[in-house]
């Protein structure tokens, strides 16, 4: 289960959040918020990329600012732009990449690679040039990448913000299909429908905590 | 596109042959070639590398980018050796280029920089007891690989956006974001990497 006690977060003289509180054990959680108010360094703490600057977060009881490698090998996270994400020149070699330290025989990686494309929609694109994939493909590439980990826990960060309607649906429905928790943090309202809870944030604070309805009621009367 | 990168999948002899042989060999055709100044060695040279891409039958299209790109270069820089120094030299400097870039471009389109990054962390794994740390290295070749394409994608980008703003021959309207978007995808593909586990290594190691 991730949770996070009194944790504050400053970046120099800007209090980015202030003594959040929060035990996620739900399947399906939502972060939504204006841009700035907290909710994308909520998220990448959960696997030790922001470090809190007050209290602390837990990952099954593992700390990722300590236990970085174990917190990592249990949390898969999914960024805004697909393209900071994919690093190697097709996309076979980059989900393959993933498996690098799970798998060690090479051909091995590239069928379970091949696998994972697959059953996400990109069967046939293993050998295909990466940076030639359209928007909504690379979104799908980031998201192979991060599940060829089998990790328990799935945080993606604003992932449907660059992709076209067509492309966000089906990056919903693959969500809605899988076995992990999902940390979502967006401003699309309408991804969080089936979720279990949402969480809205503004200036660093929570300001609601709720079932999707009544929270996403909240944020729309928040921003006006 | 980065038009001397990228493997085009194949069966031929030279696409089946192991990274880390054909990487040596890559290595020594192009020392060879840059220390040579045997004109009629150098010819004999770039015929190889044409017979390696009749061995490879790579697609038209990836074989017209590569040719393309050299006659370019053979025409600039042969043209501007002839004017300065003269023919001998022109033409030692435009079969040289010619030679080691066909030869390295026919190593990217058969090789899988999968293999490659396999193929550099074995060779350099006797030198993990001097500190060399051989993942590290295999993912710098992956990496610089994959930056030649994500940089061109860049540029071209800041490019349309200084033409669509009437700005295109101004060096700095390219210069500035360049650069901007530039480090900001090495930090974004910093936080990624981290998010995939790299540096994790050591502390698999630690835990066994």
């Amino acid at each position: 289960m991730i949770s996070y006690r009194a944790v504050s977060h400053r970046y120099d003289d800007r209090t980015v959040l202030d003594d959040v509180t929060l035990s996620l054990p739900e399947a399906r959680v939502g972060f939504v918020g204006a841009n700035g108010s907290g909710k994308s360094t909520l998220a990448r703490m959960v696997n030790g990329l922001v470090r809190p600057t007050h209290g602390e977060v837990r990952v099954d009881g593992l700390d990722p600012t300590s236990d970085g490698a174990a917190v990592r090998r249990r949390v898969g996270f999914v960024f805004t732009n697909p393209d900071s994400q994919i690093v190697m020149p097709t996309a076979g070699e980059d989900v393959a990449f993933s498996l690098r330290r799970t798998v060690k025989d090479r051909a091995e990686r590239a069928a379970r690679a091949a696998e994972v494309l697959a059953a996400h929609g990109l069967e046939g694109y293993a050998d295909h040039p990466a940076h030639q994939l359209s928007g909504g493909q690379k979104q799908l590439l980031a998201l192979c990448g991060m599940l060829a980990l089998d990790p328990d826990v799935l945080v993606c960060d604003e992932p449907t913000t660059l992709l076209d309607l067509r492309n966000t649906r089906r990056f919903a429905d693959i969500l809605a299909g899988l076995r992990q928790q999902v940390l979502l943090v967006t401003h699309d309202l309408d991804l969080l429908a089936g979720f279990d809870r949402v969480v809205v944030l503004d200036g660093g604070v929570v300001v609601a905590d709720d079932a999707p309805g009544p929270a996403i009621r909240y944020y729309r009367e928040l921003v006006g | 596109m980065n038009p001397l990168g990228l493997y085009a999948p194949g069966t031929s002899p030279l696409h089946r042959a192991p990274a880390g042989p054909k990487l040596l060999v890559l290595l020594v055709v192009v020392t060879l070639v840059v220390v040579r100044s045997d004109v009629g060695w150098l010819a004999g040279a770039c015929g190889l590398v044409a017979v390696g891409y009749a061995v490879a039958r790579p697609p038209w299209a990836r074989v017209w980018q590569v040719a393309r790109l050299l006659l370019v270069l053979a025409v600039f820089v042969g043209g501007l050796q002839l004017w300065l120094v003269g023919p001998q030299a022109a033409a030692v400097t435009v079969l040289s280029l010619v030679a080691a870039l066909a030869a390295a471009s026919l190593f990217t389109l058969t090789t899988r920089i999968d293999a490659v990054v396999a193929a550099v962390e074995r060779g350099l794994g006797p030198l993990r007891r001097f500190g060399v740390r051989p993942e590290r290295l295999g993912l710098l070749v992956g990496l610089t690989v994959q930056a030649v394409g994500t940089l061109a994608a860049i540029a071209a980008s800041v490019r349309e956006a200084a033409v669509a703003r009437g700005a295109g021959r101004s060096p700095t309207a390219f210069a500035v974001p360049f650069v901007v978007r530039t480090l900001r995808h090495a930090d974004e593909l910093g936080e990624a990497l981290a998010a995939r586990g790299v540096g994790d290594e050591d502390a698999d190691e630690r835990t066994g």
